[in-house]
């Protein structure tokens, strides 16, 4: 991927560029294939750039949690494949890495699952069938780099526990690798998002407290109040604030009251 | 596991731990550090804080801000020529036509694509990389909004405007606070599954500079959690809101009455450009990050390079608080592999404390942004109380195990699971070790200016997001910008779709303010060559910059 924006090169810009430290060691790594020296210590992600790789896939937030780096590698003479972010996984000699820039996920249409009638563990089985077939074999949980047991939340979603494969797979950052391993063409991601939504709006009780509010906001209760503050005097407003009282840190739920309650 | 630690930080990490004890006592008690007085902030913040001292500033010369003092790598990009502006493309032939062009595919631009569809217009989102690649998947703490029986949007508001030093915009304040339940109403009906009490009440916690608590989270995933749920409904709405992604804008079109009229959309896998014509447009293209201003490393995702700023300017909008950056508190300044991560504030929030390398408490946790920066920055650099990693980086110690020890054990694993992953991949496990933080660049204050409806000062131009200034003045706190963008995203997306509804004439397409631009900075004598939007970083090490010729590829 050559650089586009030769025009800005000269910007200065140090901050998430390597500099290696003068005594770095440099081990070797393999590119798709080809033969690179990086420093050791650095992640892929910065490893790639570092030999002059300008990304437009394959890098997305470089913090672990959007997805899009999801990398497959080997190590010479090691028969197995593993996986993981390029932005969180440290570059290791004989390293040969590919990244998934993208892969065709199964989604099925999940107009409607908001309000179904239908229940949910039959909704889940209908919008992704193949979940069924689901060999055990476990590659999925071992290829998450979340540390997900994702085999153990499709077999949730398998024995109709909705609910319970929502939360076993809410920290699924959907890079899709799994999805590209498993040999049941399953799309592990999907069915957790569309599991989760659902347990969201049909299995969780909604927030009366929440609705409540909304619902006085609505009725315009607080429009005058917010005015006041609007025409208020600076030096007016700082008074209010400094004053105002603050909610003790170890109370519950909606156990504390101020004693001022004229605002609420 | 504390293997990611090196004998001597471990050492340094008893006394972290000999002081534990009385802290947790005194926490328990409620009897909390003492937090600065309002002449206290000012004085660390004047000398210690990045935006009060001159270095690495500079005068714009050209445009509505002209005469601002900004940061100079901002001035750079704004002080440029357009990438296409030689180029004279041919407009009367439009590639595509739309009622409502969102550009950017962050939180902002698909509350606002979403609610333009449901107001029954057709949507294009363009995004520079694939929808969701973004700051808001990244927000780990949480959403402010007032829901509580303690609380209303009177609070939130003094919290916000407060927290903001008083600056911040009144009418774009108010709106924030007022719409926040609905915002969550919004949010649950969706699906997202926030964290919530067995009788379905969410649950809620202080944040920096709130006095009620009203912090919503969903574990640490907040901005994930929303922004896939989000994502999720629009591939519901694949033919009405048609999504356009590795497709950056790079200009916005006027007509010759000087209403924004499209975009010019740059394909970056084919290499070819797109005329789109559109009756309204909405910036929602994120932050700055990724100009690392003074070289500090940041917490941004990868396309945070502030394109709308420049797009909008060009066409000149007005921008605001451009001078006012936050840093955040905690970036992780080890291990290397982390460093300028965010540590979310939720970890104060619940309870750690910040010590330096004696072990002592120095600071009370949640001051505002911007005082707890400076207060670090006064420890390591002022006082120099601070601990050094092996790499010559800066930090003081965030005592994580606090957490479990305040709230049972297991807390730090189940409130702060991708936290805990990302540190244990490099041997550190913060539930038992504390980790080493300092401030780090996180957010971008100002941006474009708007009104309530997150409308220009350009006719059929509207914002949203972080690309936006003025709701949280020189300061955000936690929590309000993911509120934020998803309050004023689907203002946006109403505004929109309201003047769509009233009919739109548009004049003949135009390119010519990019011309008249031009012509300006040549006669100023500013033109130093630079071509403007960045779109995406250039992280190329000297050696590798040496070797890119400049001459035109033969392949393309
Ligand atoms: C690490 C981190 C943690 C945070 N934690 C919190 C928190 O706990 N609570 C909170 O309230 N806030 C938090 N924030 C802030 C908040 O997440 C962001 O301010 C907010 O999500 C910004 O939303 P946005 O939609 O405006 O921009 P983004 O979500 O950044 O989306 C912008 C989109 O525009 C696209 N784009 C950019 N340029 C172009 C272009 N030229 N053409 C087309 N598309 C383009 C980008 O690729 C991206 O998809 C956090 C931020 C970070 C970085």
């Amino acid at each position: 991927m050559p650089n586009e924006n030769k025009q800005i090169n000269h910007v200065a810009m140090v901050g998430d560029r390597t500099i290696p430290p003068k005594d770095a060691r440099f081990i070797e790594i393999y590119i798709m294939g080809q033969r690179y020296k990086v420093p050791e210590t650095l992640t892929i992600l910065k490893a790639m750039e570092y030999v002059g790789y300008q990304f437009k896939r394959s890098c997305g937030c470089r913090g672990g949690i959007c997805g899009a780096c999801g990398t497959f590698y080997r190590i010479l003479g090691d028969h197995s494949i593993y996986t993981g972010l390029a932005c969180q996984t440290v570059v290791e000699p004989g390293m040969i890495l590919a990244q998934s820039p993208f892969f065709p996920p199964n989604r099925a249409d999940h107009i409607g699952i908001l309000d179904s009638k239908m229940p949910p563990d039959e909704h889940i089985a209908t919008l992704y069938p193949e979940i069924f077939r689901c060999v055990g074999c476990g590659t999925c949980t071992r290829t998450c780099p979340m540390g997900i047991d994702v085999m153990n939340y499709i077999a949730l979603f398998k024995r109709g526990d909705v609910l319970g494969g929502a939360k076993e797979s809410f920290d699924c950052i959907m890079c899709g690798l799994c999805v590209v391993r498993c040999p049941a063409n399953i799309t592990q991601m999907k069915v957790g998002l569309a599991g989760r939504r659902i347990a969201a709006a049909q299995l969780i009780p909604r927030s009366e407290v929440t609705k409540k509010r909304a619902e006085q906001v609505r009725a315009g209760r607080y429009e005058t109040m917010l005015a006041e503050l609007g025409q208020m005097d600076r030096e007016k407003l700082k008074e209010i604030y400094t004053s105002r009282e603050r909610e003790p840190n170890l109370s519950g739920p909606g156990e504390w009251m101020p004693k001022d309650q004229s605002h609420l | 596991m504390s293997d990611g630690y090196t004998p001597e930080m471990l050492e340094l990490i008893k006394r972290v731990e000999a002081s534990r004890p009385q802290r947790l006592a005194q926490a328990r008690a409620g009897n909390d550090f003492p937090a600065m007085s309002l002449e206290q902030r000012k004085e660390v913040l004047n000398q210690f804080h990045p935006d009060y001292t001159t270095e690495g500033r500079r005068v714009l010369g050209i445009g509505p801000n002209k005469e601002e003092v900004l940061p100079e790598e901002l001035v750079d990009l704004l002080e440029s020529r357009s990438i296409i502006e030689s180029v004279n493309p041919d407009l009367s032939k439009p590639d595509m036509e739309t009622d409502v062009l969102v550009i950017g595919g962050g939180g902002a631009g698909t509350a606002a694509a979403l609610t333009a569809m449901q107001e029954g217009c057709k949507v294009i989102m363009a995004t520079k990389l694939r929808q969701g690649d973004s700051n808001t998947v990244m927000a780990e703490g949480g959403i402010q909004a007032a829901d509580q029986e303690p609380d209303s949007p009177y609070y939130h508001y003094l919290d916000v405007i407060g927290g903001g030093h008083f600056t911040n915009t009144h009418e774009l304040v108010a709106a924030m606070a007022n719409d926040a339940p609905m915002i969550m109403e919004w949010l649950e009906s969706l699906g997202v599954m926030f964290d919530k009490h067995p009788d379905g009440r969410m649950k809620v916690r202080h944040g920096g500079g709130t006095c009620r608590k009203r912090m919503h989270s969903a574990g640490d995933m907040t901005g994930a959690e929303i922004m896939r749920v989000l994502r999720d409904e629009t591939r519901n709405h694949n033919e009405q809101i048609k999504l356009l992604a590795f497709s950056p804008a790079i200009e916005l079109l006027l007509d010759n009455e000087g209403k924004c009229a499209g975009v010019i959309l740059h394909n970056m896998e084919t290499r070819t450009y797109l005329v789109v014509k559109a009756k309204t447009v909405i910036i929602a293209t994120g932050g700055t990050g990724r100009l690392h201003y003074r070289g500090f490393a940041c917490t941004n995702h990868y396309g945070a390079t502030g394109d709308g700023l420049v797009m909008a300017y060009r066409a000149g909008a007005k921008l605001c608080f451009m001078d006012s950056v936050q840093y955040h508190p905690t970036g992780t300044s080890y291990p290397e592999q982390n460093v300028g991560l965010l540590v979310t504030e939720k970890v104060r929030g619940l309870g750690a404390q910040l010590t330096n390398i004696e072990g002592n408490q120095f600071v009370f946790p949640l001051e505002p942004r911007d005082v707890e920066s400076a207060a670090i920055i006064r420890e390591c650099l002022g006082l120099e109380k601070g601990i050094t990693t092996p790499t010559g980086r800066p930090g003081v110690w965030l005592d994580s195990p606090m957490i479990d020890l305040l709230h049972g054990e297991g807390t730090v694993k189940r409130e702060l699971p991708a936290k805990h992953i990302q540190f244990k991949r490099f041997g550190i496990d913060i539930a038992k070790y504390p980790m080493l933080v300092y401030p780090t660049l996180h957010y971008q204050n100002g941006g474009i200016q708007i009104d309530e409806q997150s409308g220009t000062d350009i006719p059929n131009l509207f914002a949203a997001g972080e690309t936006t200034g003025g709701v949280h003045g020189r300061n955000r706190l936690m929590g309000n910008s993911l509120l934020d963008i998803l309050v004023f995203g689907r203002r946006a997306g109403k505004a929109a779709a309201k003047a769509v509804k009233a009919g739109i004439k548009q004049g003949t397409l135009s390119l010519d303010h990019l011309t008249q631009y031009g012509q300006t900075l040549s006669e100023t004598g500013l033109d130093r060559g630079v071509k403007s939007p960045m779109i995406l970083p250039n992280y190329a090490i000297d050696e590798v910059n040496r070797r890119r010729w400049d001459v035109k590829s033969p392949i393309i």
